[in-house]
């Protein structure tokens, strides 16, 4: 795994990375890859992928509102919040 | 100090029932335990007037004839990844800075409706990513045993506090969470109990996600049978998380305390023969053959089984895990909790909100969760993990027709110093090699601690049953406990506490 792709997938992550940073990580990534590629040699072609541990179909409820109203709850935790909402810096001029 | 935090849970709710000691008491002498260990650096956040006002209310009930069950007024520590009410949960985490929790997670709820007395919230590696305790943005944990080399050991993770709250004799039972081994590796670590129950048998809601289709609670305590009573108090459907089981599924909650009965006659043991690695030291081998002969002494019958998929449960779990962790961890953005630091835009803000906020080894996975399951990578990885995931499935559910429990090493090795293997992840992972596909195909474990390695540090075993059985896993771990009868005791306790 190169420097790009790691540029790449940091930024898809939106985790910012020092550039002083990108080497040392591409070479730990490099090596949990290459350990990882193992894998392929076991032949998967007819193999169903898991899609849960539990052999259970997933519930289902009505579709209404059960919980909620109260906002203040809600936005206790935020970082800067103004009124009933939470802010973010700005995204459209 | 006073003999109450030598206590085990079943020994203090015979106390209390008999009225030789109250829960004030117990309490006090834990919260004087958990200040004087603060070296340790087992707790986050201590909660000692939280504690005093659950053990009144406890005895207070007791006094009217109300008393609750067996968690009644025992005092316990919580993983600092339960959402705790009005109590600071940071998961280790500098992101989840400040963060309190306006609700309760149904497993810390449910133990508190069941009269459990909470001390405080535990130390682990940042969202339960490590093995080690090591990668908390609270600084390690030390754990309770060492050598005379002057080097602090880990004491395991990521349920590391947990553990070292436990062994340590500061709380008499905590709760953890196992993901890929967070119990069961620290329990064998720290020489005590840990279990991991099956896959939807306690709730997830109100746990700080790591990876969702893995995760689970479960108790770490100093025996078998107490392990039995904290799971009792912990377990059952929930209907806010929508992969906990429904007893039309599962069955009703068994009464676990009761499925220990002393025998295991008859019972078939599996002894996995892939779980004997190559450089595996000799003192884990040669521990795992005494528990082979234990449990035939006690009339059960070991039987040699395979799982072929064993090797590539690991490198599996590193793209599951990852892969889910990238997703979960996706929420933390600096908008709605915790840290947020500002940048020009709002990318920006992302971005250095959760570089900063994200320790390395969280940015590592997240980093790999989200290459593996990016466009083009996708099938290649994930899809592949997947797949290897159902033959790992299936290798157990094939060995389960014929075997009741299987027995494995806990972890390859004892406690190593901190400091060590931090170098080198994929080493690091190695310590979950064992405990990992029990993992991925959601069964029921427990780390019975069960020897000292030859420098004299704690080694546990495995046990493994089938889904929704640990009524066996804790019957047959009850005959290994007796007799390994492991009773040496942490160099901390032998000081001069």
């Amino acid at each position: 795994m190169d420097k790009a792709t790691v540029k790449n997938i940091a930024n898809l992550a939106r985790i910012k990375v020092p550039e002083e940073k990108m080497d040392s990580l591409a070479g730990e990534l490099t090596n949990i890859f290459d350990w990882i590629e193992q894998l392929n040699e076991v032949d998967t072609d007819d193999v169903k992928p898991m899609t849960s541990v539990t052999q259970m179909a997933a519930p289902q409820r009505a579709d209404e509102i059960n919980d909620g109203g109260y906002p203040d709850r809600v936005l206790k935790n935020a970082p800067d919040p103004e009124g009933n909402f939470y802010t973010v810096p700005k995204v459209v001029e | 100090m006073s003999d109450y935090t030598n206590l085990t849970i079943a020994q203090a709710r015979d106390g209390l029932t008999k009225g030789d000691f109250t829960s004030v008491e117990l309490a006090k002498d834990h919260l004087a335990a958990m200040a004087a260990g603060r070296d340790l650096n087992a707790f986050v956040t201590e909660t000692p007037e939280i504690a005093l006002e659950r053990a009144k209310e406890s005895d207070d009930r007791r006094a009217k004839g109300d008393a609750k069950g067996g968690m009644d007024g025992i005092p316990i520590a919580l993983k600092d990844l339960y959402c705790t009410e009005g109590v600071l949960t940071t998961a280790g985490s500098h992101i989840l800075d400040g963060f309190t929790p306006t609700y309760e997670s149904t497993v810390s709820q449910n133990l508190r409706d069941a009269g459990a007395v909470m001390l405080g919230k535990t130390n682990m590696d940042e969202f339960a990513m490590g093995s080690a305790n090591v990668t908390s943005y609270y600084e390690p944990v030390k754990n309770p045993w060492s050598l005379d080399d002057g080097k602090d050991r880990v004491p395991g993770g990521s349920s590391g506090g947990s553990a070292a709250s436990v062994a340590g004799h500061l709380a008499m039972a905590a709760a953890g969470t196992d993901t890929g081994g967070s119990i069961r590796q620290p329990a064998s670590f720290s020489g005590i109990v840990g279990m991991k129950p099956t896959y939807g048998r306690c709730s997830r809601w109100g746990l700080v996600a790591f990876a969702s289709s893995l995760d689970q609670a479960g108790p770490m305590t100093k025996t078998v049978r107490d392990s039995a009573i904290m799971l009792q108090a912990m377990a059952g459907y929930d209907k806010k998380d929508s992969t906990s089981v429904a007893p039309e599924i599962c069955g009703p909650l068994p009464d676990f305390e009761a499925a220990i009965t002393g025998d295991i006659k008859g019972l078939k043991i599996g002894i996995p023969i892939e779980y004997r690695m190559e450089g595996m030291p000799y003192e884990i081998e040669d521990l795992w053959h005494k528990g082979v002969d234990w449990i035939r002494d006690a009339g059960a019958e070991p039987v040699e089984v395979s799982l072929p998929y064993t090797k590539y449960a690991l490198p599996t779990y590193y793209i599951v895990a990852p892969a889910e962790a990238s997703s979960n961890l996706a929420r933390y953005d600096g908008v709605r909790y915790g840290l947020r630091v500002e940048g020009g835009d709002l990318n920006e803000m992302y971005a250095n909100t959760r570089g900063d906020g994200f320790g390395e080894e969280v940015q590592r996975r997240v980093l790999i969760g989200t290459y593996v399951l990016s466009a083009g990578y996708y099938d290649a990885y994930y899809v592949k993990a997947m797949k290897l995931r159902t033959l790992i499935l299936q290798d157990f559910q094939k060995v389960f027709e014929d075997v009741d429990v299987l027995l494995t090493p806990t972890a390859p090795s004892a406690a190593f110093a901190i400091g060590e293997k931090m170098d080198d992840p994929v080493a690091m992972y190695l310590n979950d090699v064992f405990t990992v596909p029990a993992s991925l195909a959601g069964l029921p474990g427990i780390s019975v601690p069960s020897g000292l390695s030859e420098d004299g540090l704690p080694l546990g075993l495995q046990m493994i049953a089938k889904p929704f059985d640990e009524e066996t896993l804790f019957r047959a771990a009850d005959v290994l406990e007796t007799a390994a009868n492991f009773s040496a005791k942490p160099s901390y306790l032998e000081g001069d506490q």
